[in-house]
């Protein structure tokens, strides 16, 4: 079983965003990375069934230099090999560029399933897993919370509205994880010495333009501190009392 | 601009999400004097035209096929990808929801145009569509334009206003075809929650507990406080990975982004990936005994005290009113 996991750095989910004054970017200089939460499931998933089933963890990491901490967690937590696409500004790059330039490196290996997280924190974007798939036509199966893997299928299961659904898809496929498919695992100090000793191939890319220009990046309206109604349940009448008739929510 | 809706049926029910796209692209297709078309994908859905009419969708498509009577990714991908291909739109627009989500980027790659997901507004401004997105987990907002046409929006779910407009409708029935490789990914079960809440993103008011209740078993106030009101029942994530509710039940960052009109917070203090999820909720009430909780610093109204006393006043309260 040969499995490619999509992963992405990102701002940790902490950092306070402060945007340029260009308007349209934010500074990175103050920012610590992280691995983005959702590709940590997905990164969990490909270990566990390499564990099962045998085959190789290819991590592709597309994004500039600050990526290198990523890649070496992949590597320490159940990735053989990897590769980094180096790409300055790429952050905020639209996903179908993105897609296109996984899509373009996953091509020339042979994967039985691409493993990607559901969406990640930066771009927000939720696009990434489901483009490859379309860009490679192979059927992709997304948000799933459960996997398992016969012969030449899959089977996963996920929520959406008010049910839960059981989809199935042969091989080759991707996945998109959500949390919940699993405990992502701590390397230990052994995992994180030999993980030293696995290859990164590092590969320059130039992403295209793409169809979506940023043409401004601004700060959410602040939510300001509302009243405290009171305290205790004596406060309970006027609190109902507000959100009939000053909120009108009830 | 010529603007296409697809718009969202599960179960024979049109989605909330339909008014709601149908409405924006109707308000669009206006200002900019374009044509408004709707698109209804499912089996035996021709019922389903009609309602959209009260909404201002005058053109309303349906591709009716016995074999996408369930949401099966790629048939419904192929089957609306073809038909904006045909239609030449200028702007699609999607729902943010799990449909929404799996259709849009399918599509997009089949159309090969970039698109622009969860979106909270869509404006025109010098004769060009202008979205705002939340990014960094809601931490800033940008503003976008297109390059490519046509510019393929998906619209994050209770965010944008229904508002009525009868139209008389055209609708038309789309001869389709399918092929087997249109069906790689098939639906083995799907199987309803027993719950009758709604659902977290479709919720007019959610209450939402965290570590404060103390035990799965605790909810049940929550549970009996959110059927009074009809809302559904939300948690943190503390909530989440201490097992006490499921990981659909999750708001923040890492779990659901919601837009109610009322959020109740109870027993849950507002860490940053929390409010991540509930920035777009029009009103947030917070229930908490710590009066430094960070909860209190984004809430509009706030009570301090023992949940498990405020609570039951609430419901109370509540049943106390005709
Ligand atoms: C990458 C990442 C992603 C994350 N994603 C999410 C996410 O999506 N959603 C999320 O929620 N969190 C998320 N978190 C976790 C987040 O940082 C917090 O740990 C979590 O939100 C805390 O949950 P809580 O408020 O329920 O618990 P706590 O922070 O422990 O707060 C409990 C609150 O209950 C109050 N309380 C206790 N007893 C009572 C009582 N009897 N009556 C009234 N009040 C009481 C306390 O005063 C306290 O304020 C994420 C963290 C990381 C690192
Ligand atoms: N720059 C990137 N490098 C590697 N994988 C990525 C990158 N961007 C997105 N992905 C993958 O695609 C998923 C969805 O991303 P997105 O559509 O941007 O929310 C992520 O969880 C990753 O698995």
């Amino acid at each position: 079983m040969n499995i490619v996991v999509c992963v992405k750095n990102v701002p940790d989910s902490e950092t306070r965003i402060k945007i340029l004054s260009d308007g349209v970017s934010i500074d990175e200089s103050m920012i610590k990375f992280d691995t983005n939460p959702h590709d940590e499931y997905a990164l969990e998933a490909a270990a566990q069934l390499k564990e099962k089933l045998g085959g190789e963890v290819t991590a592709i990491c597309l994004g500039d230099d600050n990526v290198t901490s990523t890649i070496k967690r992949c590597l320490a937590c159940g990735a053989d090999n990897a590769i980094h696409l180096v790409a300055q500004n790429s952050r905020m790059a639209d996903s179908l560029v993105v897609a296109q330039a996984l899509a373009d490196e996953i091509k020339n290996i042979s994967f039985d399933i691409i493993l990607c997280g559901k969406q990640v924190s930066d771009t927000d974007s939720h696009q990434v897993g489901g483009l490859i798939a379309q860009i490679l036509d192979v059927p992709c199966i997304s948000m799933v919370n459960e996997i398992s893997v016969s012969d030449k299928n899959v089977t996963a299961s996920r929520d959406v509205e008010g049910a839960k659904e059981i989809l199935e898809c042969s091989l080759p496929c991707v996945l998109t994880a959500e949390k919940g498919l699993n405990k992502p695992r701590y390397p230990s100090l052994r995992d994180i010495m030999k993980a030293k000793k696995k290859e990164i191939k590092r590969k320059e890319i130039m992403l295209n333009q793409g169809g979506i220009e940023i043409l401004s990046m601004e700060y959410p309206p602040p939510r300001n501190a509302g009243k405290i109604v009171g305290e205790g349940p004596e406060a309970v009448s006027e609190l109902i009392k507000l959100l009939k008739e000053e909120a009108k929510v009830l | 601009m010529d603007i296409l809706v697809f718009a969202e049926q599960r179960d024979g029910k049109l989605k909330k999400t339909a008014y709601e796209a149908v409405s924006v692209g109707c308000s669009i297709a206006d200002e900019s004097k374009g044509k408004l078309t709707a698109v209804i994908v499912g089996a035996n859905k021709r019922n389903l035209a009609k309602e959209l009419g009260k909404f201002g969708a005058s053109n309303i498509l349906v591709a009716d096929d016995e074999r996408l009577g369930k949401f099966v990714p790629s048939a419904y991908s192929r089957v609306v990808s073809s038909i904006i291909k045909n239609q030449n739109p200028d702007v699609v627009l999607f729902p943010f929801s799990s449909m929404g989500k799996d259709l849009m980027p399918s599509v997009a790659a089949r159309l090969g145009v970039s698109a622009a997901s969860d979106c909270t507004k869509v404006e025109i401004s010098d004769g060009e569509i202008i979205c705002h997105r939340p990014v960094y987990s809601g931490k800033a907002v940008a503003k976008i334009s297109f390059s490519n046409k046509p510019a393929v929006i998906s619209l994050r779910p209770n965010t944008f206003s229904i508002t009525e407009k009868p139209v008389s409708t055209n609708i038309t029935e789309l001869e389709i075809e399918l092929s087997p490789n249109d069906f790689l990914t098939i639906i083995k079960e799907i199987v309803s929650a027993e719950s009758k809440r709604p659902d977290l993103t479709e919720a007019d008011i959610i209450v939402a507990g965290g570590r404060g209740m103390g035990g799965s078993e605790k909810f049940s106030i929550l549970e009996e406080l959110a059927d009074l009101l009809g809302a559904a029942v939300g948690a943190s994530r503390s909530a989440v990975d201490a097992g006490w509710r499921p990981q659909k039940d999750q708001v923040g960052q890492t779990g659901q982004t919601v837009s109610p009109d009322l959020y109740i917070a109870c027993g849950i203090s507002g860490a940053i990936q929390h409010i991540a999820g509930i920035s777009s909720a029009k009103y947030i009430v917070a229930i908490n005994n710590d009066t430094e909780a960070p909860i209190f610093k984004v809430a509009d109204y706030g009570i301090v005290g023992d949940l498990f006393e405020v609570v039951p006043a609430m419901i109370g309260e509540l049943k106390n009113v005709p």
